[in-house]
């Protein structure tokens, strides 16, 4: 994992004691909330519904039990005992005191943390593949290059008020698992006749305009990917839209200009950039990529017993082949059936950083399902760390099924909702669960989003559903057909909205089409896209 | 009836105009007529309240405070689906008028 050098704990460090300095004088009434604002959200501190909310970064996702515990810890201290875990990897806490929230900063930056760069017009957190490092199906790690990027789009001056937010997915395998085109910029690392470079795309995102980004360049050559990184922004820097808001976004401009057209003028700037020198010096990314070498692996059993049927279950779902043939990653679930996706106790968090520490070399993983994943554990531990995470509640056997939701915190927390998601996901995994058809439907990747802004990734769902305002009363519509994997495909909506039984009476039904449908093999997606939107329509608004 | 509603500056606890001060149960918020600008104006530049603002409600037949918009229901009383971290208030039947 990488460890800060002298220079990364001195910037975050000194922006502790700016932030400590902006909010004593926000306290002392020196600055306005106009003022302070921009300020705060710079550091991560939005105001929600109830409070306060402090969104801290966890780059590329990858975290070891020591800042685990931190999280744990601040939950209690200053919070009210759990967090959230979002679909960009990050942490979200919805109660925190805006005189705590230096202090917050400062126990943060302890352990290598900030909020840095997780508001505001800027380059965001980096995500990637929550199996970077543990994939067999990987070319490299990715997280040396998502590190690069983190570094290269930390406090970049060029960069700090672009026309809008900027999100960079950085993965490197030609399985998609972290909603790659869906993106500002993509990357994938691939691999070129022995050669490492990069695939860029650009102009992707939800929002209120989805769009999938097209390919924008095949293959850059490893030691200039910064470079064109910096060609890409260079051009949405200079033209994106900056007189509206909703047309901000980079996915519009190469919309708007035509893909041929963005490529023609990066490649202009690329060439000039060139010429320049940006790129960081190969021997940085040699000292980054150190840090991520392999743990020591050892040999070992490469089966178990499957004699207890609920650990086999969680086996089967929950568990992903890993490079080294004695070792899975396996995925912690944070969707209890009826419970709220993505939120964890503070308790749930020390068993997770334990477990880590014995059992996956002290590392962890938050994956954009909402949802924590041990990388690296040896199958002989395997019943050892199921036993204990399904002690502390962790061990619902349910990844990529209709109970693993990804819901958006909604109107239950959010000031730009127009309805409430977690109750939905809470009725419909618990719906699934006590009916027992959660195994039936297999594969189901159901999203959902409290407003237009898509949070909750549901326009990349097979089942898609968005919170609307109907004269004051909540409403959803629904939606078929997304997917954000490397099927990537945006979701159609099925026709008029519904109440929230309603909604929850319709994903049941568009799931007995399927049931009725599918042919051998065929996961619900595959059954849509076969069938096709009216078998649906027709069962949801026919007589 | 007009009532006032924010946020306080220092925890960002959900607050209402009681007439006098920021009281953090809305049944105790008050009917503010036209004098709306005015508190709010005089109430932020004091920093006894950050981003204030009016809006409807209606008092119910048990005498609670309603107000109009189902954003400021969820902010009277807390997330719906964490009411053991609810506002704590007398009105047993809070959650019935949220939603
Ligand atoms: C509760 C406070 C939050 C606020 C105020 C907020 C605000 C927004 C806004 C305004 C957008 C639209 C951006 C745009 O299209 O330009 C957005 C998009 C997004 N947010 Fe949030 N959000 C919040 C929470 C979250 C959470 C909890 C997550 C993760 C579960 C999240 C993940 C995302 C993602 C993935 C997008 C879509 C990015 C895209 O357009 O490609 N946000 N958010
Ligand atoms: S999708 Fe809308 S309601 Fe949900 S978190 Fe994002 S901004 Fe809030």
């Amino acid at each position: 994992m990488y460890r800060y050098d002298s220079y990364d704990q001195a910037m975050v460090d000194a922006r502790v004691e700016e932030f400590r300095d902006q909010a004593r004088r926000r306290l002392e009434g020196k600055l306005t909330e106009d003022q302070f604002k921009p300020l705060r959200l710079m550091n991560g501190l939005y105001l929600q519904l109830h409070a306060y909310m402090l969104r801290v970064a966890i780059p590329y996702g990858t975290l070891d039990s020591r800042q685990m515990l931190m999280l744990a810890d601040i939950a209690e201290k200053y919070d009210r005992g759990y967090g959230h875990f979002t679909t960009r990897q990050n942490i979200q806490y919805n109660w925190i005191k805006l005189e705590d929230a230096a202090d917050i900063l400062a126990d943060l930056a302890t352990v290598e943390m900030h909020a840095i760069q997780t508001s505001g017009n800027c380059i965001r957190n980096i995500s990637s593949d929550h199996f970077a490092g543990a994939a067999a199906d990987e070319v490299v790690d990715p997280r040396p290059y998502a590190e690069l990027m983190r570094q290269w789009s930390s406090f970049h001056p060029e960069f700090t008020y672009l026309p809008r937010k900027f999100k960079i997915a950085v993965i490197a395998s030609e399985k998609d698992r972290a909603a790659m085109r869906l993106h500002d910029i993509g990357v994938r690392i691939v691999k070129r006749d022995g050669e490492i470079g990069a695939q860029f795309y650009a102009g992707g995102g939800m929002g209120r305009t989805p769009m999938i980004a097209p390919l924008i360049r095949d293959f850059v050559p490893i030691d200039q990917f910064i470079t064109y990184a910096e060609a890409c922004l260079r051009v949405y820097n200079r033209y994106g839209r900056r007189d509206n808001k909703y047309k901000a976004r980079i996915k519009i401009l190469v919309h708007e200009l035509g893909a041929a057209e963005y490529i023609r003028q990066v490649e202009e700037e690329f060439a000039h950039l060139l010429s320049v020198g940006v790129e960081p010096p190969r021997e940085e990314l040699a000292r980054i990529a150190a840090h991520f070498a392999d743990p020591a692996f050892v040999d070992g059993p490469k089966t178990l017993d499957r004699s207890d049927p609920d650990f086999a279950l969680w086996v089967d779902r929950n568990t992903h082949r890993h490079k080294h043939d004695a070792y899975v990653s396996a995925v912690i679930s944070l969707k209890p059936a009826g419970g709220i996706p993505g939120d964890a106790t503070a308790e749930q968090m020390r068993v997770v950083a334990k477990l880590a520490k014995d059992y996956s070399f002290d590392e962890l993983r938050v994956m954009h399902t909402q949802n924590l994943l041990l990388p690296h554990v040896a199958i002989r531990d395997l019943h050892a760390v199921w036993s204990a995470l399904d002690a502390a509640g962790l061990g619902a056997p349910n990844m990529d099924t209709i109970e693993d939701i990804i819901a958006c915190p909604g109107l239950d927390y959010c000031s730009l909702a127009n309805a409430r998601s977690i109750p939905l996901a809470q009725r419909i995994s618990e719906r699934f669960a006590e009916t027992g058809r959660t195994e039936v439907v297999g594969e189901l990747k159901l999203k959902i989003s409290g407003c237009i802004n898509a949070c909750g990734h549901h326009h990349a769902g097979h089942i898609g559903i968005l919170g609307v305002d109907k004269k004051g009363t909540e409403n959803y519509q629904l939606s078929l057909g997304g997917s954000e994997a490397e099927d990537v495909s945006l979701a159609k909506i099925t026709g008029p909205g519904f109440d929230e039984d309603g909604v929850i009476a319709a994903v049941e039904k568009v799931t007995d089409v399927y049931l009725a449908a599918r042919t051998e093999g065929e996961r619900f997606l595959d059954t849509y896209r076969r069938i096709g939107m009216e078998p649906f329509k027709e069962a949801l608004y026919g007589q | 009836m007009k009532i006032l509603t924010g946020n306080d500056l220092r925890s960002g606890a959900v607050t209402w105009w009681n007439g006098s001060g920021w009281s953090l149960f809305v049944d105790d918020a008050v009917d503010v007529g036209e004098e709306a600008e005015e508190i709010l104006a005089r109430e932020e530049a004091a920093r006894r309240v950050n981003v204030p603002y009016a809006i409807e409600a209606s008092i119910d037949a048990a005498g609670h405070v309603r107000p109009a918009h189902i954003k400021d229901r969820v902010r009277a009383l807390g997330p719906t689906v964490r009411r053991d971290l609810a506002v704590p208030t007398a009105d047993k039947t809070g959650w019935d008028w949220v939603i």
